[in-house]
């Protein structure tokens, strides 16, 4: 699994947000977009890419997307 | 490996109830608008049918069983088994279904009892009253199946109440040595459980000076502990897993050659989740209706209120091989491959 896919997957998720605002670094909670519909957009996008299913636990326990993109990749 | 056919049991009719009471969510004023856009299109609810104060689920039920009872032309005291799913009784004891038998006028040689399960709940009855009929030799059964969810939702509470709709259901069941079996897939993971429940009033919690307190869990959600609570992120994410096998489950294990299936009802849980199950499956979306655009989420009902609403002209004096799929609050599953032969589908009641 490679961080730059998933930066890409995750910046698809999102409509009004400029992809390059979309780094190993960001704070999704702090996105305009992020909302609870998005996390479940995510959630999708984990079980469809990464055969992966994320908890709430766990993306409310993330900050960055890198700490997501650790998550499925050790689950995957 | 609780799959399993259940032979001789015939569906014979689908009646529904809804109250009359609409709520729109364009004019919730718990959601920003931008936020209402967002939630409607994501969620595909627009519009829900709420129970006034006065309105119970066994009187939805029990105007949709006279209805049906009235249309198959069945004599009442022919009905020997009366099941009635919901997570919203008239009381904490007795059974509902003991005062629904004495409401619709039936006999006294009746079974009757309650079954507390939610959006599984169809697929569940329906194994229950066929398995028990087939076992037993009962001719005639009744199924009631519905929710008035409003009543346990935090009205301040965004996180449900745009989402779910009040409605109730009857199934009428017969022996029939001619019937096509009905093949079922049934499951549970307890595990869940936390995702969706109501914490307080059972008897893990009593209800207690703190039960009616009411505290913001986020902007937007705040409720007291005899309210629903809804994790949605987990609920999205075993919904989206779960029903997709149990689907696959069911096919695979009855040999179902499923481009020969007419019709897939799922329960209505919002329109994301169900694309995403239907996408996982391959399915022809032509073969899926919805009807949560109108009703919302409405527990046991979703299944045979999407078949009233949806399927009414494909049913008309035909023959219709059906997939039933219920998931949720359980968190527990049920599908179920159903043939839908001349039954009768009575026009959907308002009251």
């Amino acid at each position: 699994m490679e961080i730059n896919a998933f930066l890409k997957n995750f910046a698809d998720l999102l409509d009004d947000t400029d992809a390059a605002l979309i780094t190993q670094e960001t704070v999704f909670r702090d996105l305009d977009e992020w909302n609870s519909l998005t996390a479940l957009s995510l959630i999708a996008m984990a079980d469809e890419e990464y055969d992966v299913k994320l908890t709430g636990d766990e993306i409310k326990s993330s900050n960055s997307l890198n700490d997501i993109f650790e998550i499925i990749k050790n689950k995957a | 490996m609780a799959a399993f056919s259940v032979h001789d049991i015939a569906i014979r009719g689908i009646s529904c109830s809804v109250p009359k009471n609409k709520e729109l969510n364009v004019d919730l004023d718990i959601l920003t608008k931008e936020e209402i856009q967002k939630f409607v299109e994501a969620t595909g609810v627009e519009e829900r049918r709420i129970a006034t104060k006065d309105i119970c689920t066994s009187d939805l039920c029990c105007e949709a069983a006279e209805k049906l009872i009235k249309d198959l032309n069945w004599q009442k005291d022919e009905i020997e088994i009366l099941v009635f799913v919901s997570q919203t009784a008239d009381y904490i004891l007795p059974v509902s279904a003991a005062i629904l038998q004495n409401r619709l006028g039936l006999s006294t040689n009746c079974v009757a009892f309650d079954v507390p399960l939610g959006c599984s709940g169809y697929v569940y009855g329906m194994s229950i009253i066929a398995g028990m009929m087939k076992a037993t030799g009962l001719k005639k059964g009744l199924l009631l199946a519905g929710d008035t969810s409003s009543k346990l939702l935090s009205k301040t509470d965004k996180s449900t109440v745009p989402l779910f709709g009040d409605g109730g259901s009857a199934t009428a069941f017969e022996f029939d040595e001619n019937a096509e079996k009905i093949d079922f897939d049934l499951g549970t993971d307890g595990s869940g459980y936390k995702a969706i429940i109501i914490p307080d009033g059972g008897s893990r919690n009593r209800i207690n000076e703190d039960s009616l307190k009411v505290v913001t869990i986020e902007e937007g959600i705040s409720r007291n502990s005899c309210n629903l609570v809804l994790d949605g992120m987990d609920v999205f994410g075993f919904g989206i897993s779960q029903a997709p096998k149990t689907v696959k489950k069911l096919v695979e294990k009855f040999e179902i050659d499923i481009d020969k299936i007419d019709h897939f009802v799922f329960h209505q849980a919002n329109l994301m989740m169900n694309k995403m199950i239907v996408k996982k499956l391959k399915l022809p979306v032509e073969k899926v209706p919805y009807s949560l655009k109108e009703f919302g989420n409405t527990s046991s009902t979703t299944i045979p209120l999407t078949i009233i609403a949806e399927l009414k002209e494909s049913l008309r004096n035909n023959s219709k091989d059906l997939i039933v799929c219920g998931f949720g609050v359980g968190l527990s599953w049920g599908t179920a491959k159903i043939k839908l032969n001349n039954v009768v589908i009575s026009d959907l009641i308002e009251i």
